[in-house]
């Protein structure tokens, strides 16, 4: 008999926390500076038929094949695949469903870390005065460990995270996202009309905050049929929305066994869109552009956007006045912060779903065993992030994985499973009429979509694989293999004692 | 900003919005369906 008895508490708590688990970093840091990199405003065409034939059909087979396993008790992917089909196999490509959200969560946190202490400098006023050398340097003084600052946040974060997690669903995660969502988006907003109202020769800025906007919407229609580009928008959608990675596969196994699917899929899934596509391209460029210009903001993005987030806006904010500065820093690290804490809690649960399932552990048990292991295998990325360590698990486990697991689970449930059984799954219970059109897209687009996103990615795997690393680089990638080999071996042992205790479907 | 800026920008908040909106809109209609026994208490 299994330990968990989680449910959710309302189902408002339930979609918001979907869209907190989408809602992440990259909204507000990785959009944007995909769609300046990708053709402009035409980057949202390849984007949003993106989210149409791939996003929103994920989505609804994640969340289906989630209601599905809870039906059965389970509530991680190594037996919600296992009990759709009877081979083996499927338990261990499961495991890439636990691994990915251990991996993840291990540098995330660290990430998630950063925020709450920029959101603690910001009002302690640490950045005033500071010129944009000032605020480089901070940066980088703090990712070298250059005061115990890092740590005793990072700290902070996995305790926090450890202890929201041993609250359960509606007395933790659903809080968290109930309370964090709604300020999320409040922050967002304030941010954005300040970032988009933004006057030229006014407050230091030498543009108005319009030229931000009208840098990143311009479209740019000859670069629309470039491979590159609807790459770019897949892999973008594919990542924001949290496929690929069995979190959403774990909160969907504690929906009650008729309850819909369909429309708390989509809900949460536009929400998501909302963060990214409306406040996400409103913030950071609009500012950026404002007070550096187009030429600056476009050498800054080369390598990412998370450069913009820490190391220029807590500069920029200082043209503000010290009240102001210290308000917008303080909401734009929160922003992340809840962006990145919604998201890490949901990659805590499948974790402790399995142990509660298959161990009988109690909740409490099972969460700080989650943050122990998070201490341990994050540890690495905290000490050696200048040495690549942080960028390798983000890699591996934040982009390969993901992709490997996602097209392992569309075939399973199309192919093997039976559209005609998934078909059933997703409109069971539906508040919505599923359009009929997604049967055809799931079972065909959807698996071609993810196979190219695949296969555009192997330049870049065998590159990764073929240029020499540094040492830590490569204890990194083979602690990894040894952490995906142990969780093989841990399901093997579940799937022993299951048999020995005639634990079946 | 320029027409074609303006006109991306308008067209896909709108979109994304009007869907934020309507499908939220729908899960507060209608709340989770309670069925009779299926409640399960906390440990």
């Amino acid at each position: 008999m299994s330990t968990n008895k989680e449910n959710w508490g309302s189902r408002v708590g339930l979609v918001l926390a979907m869209a907190g688990n989408a809602v992440g970093l990259g909204n507000f840091l990785r959009f944007p500076v995909q769609a300046i990199q990708n053709g402009g405003g035409s980057f949202i065409i390849p984007y949003l038929v993106c989210f149409l034939l791939m996003g929103i059909p994920l989505l609804f087979v994640e969340w289906s094949m989630g209601r599905f396993g809870g039906k059965k008790g389970d509530h991680s992917t190594p037996f919600i695949l296992g009990s759709m089909d009877k081979r083996k196999f499927w338990k261990y490509l499961g495991v890439f469903g636990i691994f990915t959200n251990i991996a993840v969560a291990a540098y995330y946190c660290y990430l998630e870390s950063w925020t709450l202490s920029y959101a603690w400098h910001s009002v302690a006023g640490t950045f005033a005065g500071m010129d944009q050398e000032g605020v480089n340097s901070f940066f980088t003084n703090y990712v070298s460990l250059g005061t115990s600052q890092p740590i005793i946040f990072w700290i902070l974060c996995l305790l926090l995270n450890t202890y929201i997690l041993s609250r359960g669903l509606s007395g933790g995660v659903e809080v968290v996202a109930k309370i964090g969502m709604p300020l999320l988006i409040l922050f967002g907003v304030l941010l954005a009309i300040k970032g988009v109202t933004l006057v030229a020769g006014e407050q230091g800025a030498t543009n108005d905050g319009t030229v931000g906007l009208n840098f990143l919407w311009t479209p740019n229609f000859d670069t629309i049929w470039e491979p590159k580009v609807w790459l770019a928008a897949a892999g973008q959608i594919f990542f924001t929305l949290s496929v690929g990675m069995g979190s959403i596969h774990c909160y969907a196994s504690y929906v009650k066994a008729k309850d819909d699917v369909a429309l708390n899929a989509m809900s949460a899934g536009w929400m998501n869109e909302f963060v990214e596509v409306v406040l996400g391209a409103a913030i950071v460029i609009p500012i950026s552009v404002g007070y550096l210009g187009i030429e600056k903001v476009v050498e800054l993005t080369q390598n990412g956007g998370l450069g913009l987030g820490f190391r220029t806006l807590p500069f920029l904010f200082q043209n503000w006045g010290p009240f102001l500065a210290a308000a917008a820093g303080f909401m734009w690290f929160i922003l992340l912060f809840f962006a990145g804490i919604t998201s890490s809690l949901a990659m805590g649960t499948p974790v402790m779903g399995f142990l509660q399932d298959e161990f009988h552990w109690k909740r409490d048990k099972a969460a700080w065993t989650f943050g122990l292991i998070i201490l341990l295998l994050g540890a690495p990325c905290v000490w050696f992030f200048n040495e690549g360590v942080f960028d390798e698990y983000d890699y591996w486990a934040g982009t390969v994985a993901l992709v490997i697991f996602a097209v392992a689970e569309i075939i399973l449930f199309a192919w093997v499973f039976g559209m005609d059984k998934g078909w059933k799954e997703i409109t069971s219970g539906a508040d919505i009429k599923v359009p009929n059109f997604f049967k055809f897209i799931i079972k065909y687009v959807t698996p071609f979509i993810l196979l190219a996103v695949l296969i555009g990615s192997l330049p870049g795997i065998v590159d990764k694989i073929s240029n020499p690393a540094n040492g830590y680089v490569t204890a990194a990638r083979i602690g990894l293999l040894g952490l995906y080999a142990g969780i093989c071996y841990v399901v093997y042992v579940a799937y022993k004692k299951r048999v020995r205790e005639g634990r079946f479907h | 900003m320029n027409g074609s800026a303006l006109a991306m920008m308008l067209v896909a908040d709108v979109v994304v919005t009007v869907f934020t909106v309507y499908f939220f809109w729908k899960v507060l209609r209608t709340p989770g369906t309670k069925h009779e026994g299926d409640f399960m208490p906390g440990p």
